[in-house]
């Protein structure tokens, strides 16, 4: 054991915390120390060390963890849960986990890029570990005997005389006000009874019973409603607006109207509802022709200027060989929740509450706090879960309009939930993207040269400033959008997964950043890593053709990281790749990708049948193997994976924003339509290959990529023909010929 | 205007405007969480409940046409603590990611199974047609359905489970 010597532990108890004596072992001092110029510090207790900002145990043993991770609907309060009580040993039943909120929780940025288990996972992991390390040796202390003869249940130490002493005993109203050090020894994996396990998710029960579980179920004491009334377009010019008439319907308390930022606040949501309605009748715009339009999606982003910005130039351009180029594109594309978003705000003696589903609620709250004009701390934002966001939809935008509408209506707990159409028109989308890649085979049957360029707007245009709230843009005093920013790379933004994971001796690849874009663009699960692996994994199949290879075989040709093999034979093999052939419009297809080029690993199989006639494609099946490091709840992870390939099989076959020269058309589900279970997979599997004491690698995003390429794959085998822009939906499969 | 509903086996009289959809008067006169607002369109079924035993999108029905005929809601099917058949077999299946739309999808699936007890695999797919899950939990939401018939058509026949 590499842990200090606990037998010279001394402890003070000061100020209702429990500080450590520096009179210790050498070992102690330095994880003290330790966050500073010793090495980093695992996972978010590098931002947070503080054990107590993570963990406090009460003296009747009631054990509480906090995360500035939110719950989205990917299982992360249920696989954080288990981290902590694996190292904690307590029941996880017994643990309150309190999640994102400004006066209660670590600052975690936002819960996104599929980081909240690398985050939040490994901090409470460390954090727990310690503080069972430290009460431990406070336990063999009081009863003066050696840790290794004491038994720990449930946060109960027993010694071997049956003398007990409780985590809370031990404790006795303190917290262990202590830096986090990192060093506390793990529980190994073989011990684990918790984590690694399958543990039901504690947040479904109240969801298949009606209990309440959503930001839209708040129902404050004197809680009005609110609806937004917004310009036909982000260039719209108000020129006029009947205000006046809209005050006197039925139940309206307030009409707003800020530059053109309209609002009604109303006594019951539907008059709300029907005001504001009203209102938008009661309204004129004149509306610019601004827009490029979607008849022509790939030549719109092919025109707009970008910056190209190198991000690998590996060995020198080949020449010789079979070459091939090819471009794909991906079109405007939603998150597209189900429950449009929601937030409800109260001013209360000059201090805000908002009740929020953003992923980020410190940087909200700093947004906000420009917004408004008023300090930070006045605000508080606190996470309450809402519909699955699959990245910044407009939970943050909703949450600024509850603070400005409850600005102007004070004392009132102010709920605003935007409509369909809203949230149809308004959201940050996925934006357009391009693909040109070039590559040459060599002899050998490899890859001798590849030449990639991606072209896309920012994925990133979270908060953090006003001019990224919605409503700030369209007050009279308005914001600016900042910028929009790519992000760097390893992670990337437009070009994350833009570098094929294969090993490529001769490679150039580039980013071509467009600053501006016809529309509001962010971060859509997995952001550029959809269309990239969409891109790199249909070309490598493209190859594999031309150089007469199997795509599995040619993939594994190119591949050198072990567990990147294991995921791709794994997924061939639970398939049957090698057995059988498909059938008559049945057509099969492969791919992988290493999400981010440094998190979790997915290949996927799957077969499709395409009807010519109609040009309807059918998943016959899929089968994924995934990779995500040590896993903590199996079935958490297949539930994230499943989701994946799912949605990504919707925005691969159907989906597409649609925007003449004014303004945006898809503005509910049959102008926007998605999957439903009439072309869901027959059937669909996902195969875990766990790594203990490997890092944790979260799957939020893993499969998005991948199942683009392998579905696109598949029906240009079924289909005979390659369709290189998406969506791959009825329209094109029946013009492919 | 007043309105006497029967909503979960209970009379309830409110006070709302003859044109209120019924998904407003359930979720905030009744304080009943489990339909959602999803499009107020009739498009995604995170709305819906049954009446006289049919499953209709709530946020389409004025509450000034339902009248006397029940309502039911996935609060009337069971509790956290003590589920229903269908809902535990969604606890089961763990057929739920952000659970928006589940509500929705448990009461389309109740008014299934009881009209056919024993559906097969084609149909629950097609009955579930008009609702929509972005968070791509399908399967699970089939297997679940599946499970609650099983389970079902078991009790029938005097199985213990």
């Amino acid at each position: 054991m590499n842990a200090p010597d606990l037998r010279r532990r001394a402890l003070l108890l000061a100020g209702g915390s429990l500080t450590l004596a520096f009179s210790l072992a050498p070992a102690w001092a330095q994880g003290e120390g330790g966050a500073k110029g010793k090495g980093k510090l695992p996972g978010s207790l590098e931002k947070e060390p503080w054990l107590d900002a993570w963990i406090r145990i009460d003296a009747d043993n009631a054990v509480t963890v906090f995360t500035g991770k939110a719950e989205l609907g990917q299982g992360i309060k249920t696989a954080l849960l288990q981290v902590a009580a694996e190292e904690l040993q307590v029941n996880p039943a017994r643990i309150r986990l309190v999640t994102a909120d400004t006066a209660r929780t670590p600052n975690e940025g936002y819960t996104a890029g599929s980081h909240s288990m690398q985050d939040s996972g490994t901090a409470l992991r460390h954090a727990a570990a310690q503080v069972r390390f430290i009460l431990a040796g406070m336990a063999a202390q009081r009863f003066q005997v050696a840790e290794s003869a004491m038994t720990l249940r449930d946060g109960v130490f027993e010694a071997p005389d049956g003398r007990r002493a409780t985590y809370g005993e031990l404790l006795a109203g303190r917290q262990l006000h202590l830096r986090a050090d990192g060093k506390a020894p793990l529980r190994p994996r073989a011990t684990h009874t918790v984590s690694g396990k399958p543990l039901r998710r504690t947040d479904i029960p109240a969801k298949v019973t009606g209990g309440a579980a959503y930001v839209q179920d708040l129902r404050l004491p004197g809680m009005v409603h609110a609806r937004v009334v917004r310009p036909p377009a982000q260039a719209a010019r108000l020129e006029s607006a009947d205000t006046d008439s809209i005050a006197h319907l039925p139940g309206v308390l307030k009409v707003v109207r800020d530059g053109r930022y309209l609002a009604v606040i109303a006594d019951g949501e539907y008059r709300a509802v029907k005001a504001a309605t009203a209102l938008a009748r009661a309204t004129g715009w004149s509306v610019p022709a601004s827009l490029p339009g979607t008849k022509n999606v790939p030549a719109d982003v092919r025109a707009r200027p970008a910056e190209a910005m190198p991000i690998l130039e590996r060995g020198a351009a080949q020449a010789g060989g079979k070459t091939l180029s090819a471009t794909y594109t991906r079109p405007w594309q939603l998150h597209a929740s189900v429950g449009p978003s929601c937030a409800v705000a109260q001013l209360v003696d000059g201090r805000y509450t908002v009740w929020t589903h953003s992923q980020g609620v410190y940087p909200l709250r700093k947004a906000l706090a420009e917004l408004l004009g008023v300090e930070e701390d006045t605000i508080r934002c606190i996470h309450v879960e809402g519909s699955g966001c699959y990245g910044h939809n407009a939970a943050d935008d909703v949450a600024a309009d509850a603070a400005l509408l409850a600005r102007g209506y004070p004392g009132r707990p102010v709920r605003v939930q935007w409509m369909r159409e809203e949230e149809h028109a308004w959201e940050p989308f996925g934006p357009a993207m391009l693909v040109d890649v070039r590559a040459t085979l060599g002899l050998d049957g490899r890859i001798a040269d590849w030449e990639y360029a991606v072209t896309s707007p920012s994925h990133n245009n979270r908060p953090g400033k006003a001019g990224n709230l919605l409503a700030a843009t369209h007050l009279a005093r308005a914001f600016t959008p900042p910028p929009g920013k790519p992000i760097p790379q390893p992670e990337g933004g437009g070009d994350r997964n833009a570098i094929p994971y294969y090993v490529l001796p001769n490679a150039r690849v580039t980013h071509r950043f467009q600053q501006n874009a016809p529309l509001r663009t962010s971060a859509l699960r997995s952001l550029g890593a959809y269309c990239n692996v969409f891109a790199i994994e249909s070309f490598m199949d493209e190859l594999a053709l031309a150089a007469n290879a199997d795509p599995v075989a040619f993939r594994l040709r190119h591949l050198d990281d072990p567990r990147a093999i294991d995921v791709v034979k794994l997924a061939a093999e639970k398939f049957g790749w090698n057995r059988g052939k498909p059938g008559a419009r049945r057509g099969r297809g492969f791919a992988f990708a290493r999400y981010k080029n440094l998190a979790a690993y997915c290949a996927l199989a799957l077969e499709v049948e395409v009807a010519r006639e109609t040009g309807f494609v059918r998943i016959v099946r899929a089968v994924a193997a995934v990779d995500c490091g040590e896993v903590v709840n199996p079935d958490g992870v297949r539930n994230q994976i499943e989701g994946g390939i799912i949605q990504s099989a919707s925005w691969t076959l159907l989906e597409q924003v649609r925007f003449d020269q004014r303004q945006v058309q898809t503005v509910d589900w049959a102008s926007y339509p998605i999957l439903r279970f009439n072309q869901v997979p027959q059937k669909l599997e996902v195969h875990l290959i766990d790594r203990p004491g490997q890092p944790f690698l979260g799957t939020g995003e893993a499969s998005q990529g991948p199942a683009a390429a392998a579905l696109a794959n598949a029906v240009a085998q079924a289909a005979g023909v390659r369709v290189r822009d998406l969506p791959l939906d009825r329209a094109r499969m029946r013009a492919a010929k | 205007m007043s309105y006497e509903l029967q909503v979960n086996g209970k009379k309830h009289r409110v006070d709302t405007d003859a044109d209120t959809p019924l998904l407003y008067v359930l979720r905030n006169d009744l304080a009943l969480n489990g339909a959602k607002f999803g499009c107020g369109l009739g498009q995604c079924g995170a709305c819906t409940v049954m009446l006289d035993g049919a499953p209709v999108m709530s946020c389409i029905v004025p509450v000034s046409v339902v009248g006397a005929r029940p309502v039911r809601t996935v609060e009337d099917l069971g509790t956290a603590a003590q589920p229903g058949v269908l809902q535990q077999a969604f606890i089961d299946e763990q057929a739920a990611q952000c659970g928006y739309c589940i509500a929705g999808m448990i009461m389309r699936a109740q008014a299934l199974l009881d009209r056919h007890p024993a559906p097969t695999d084609e149909q629950i797919r097609s009955h579930m047609m008009p609702n929509l899950c972005r968070c791509g939990t399908h399967m699970r939401i089939l297997r679940a359905v599946r499970r609650a018939a099983d389970t079902m058509g078991k009790a029938r026949r005097g199985d213990r489970p």
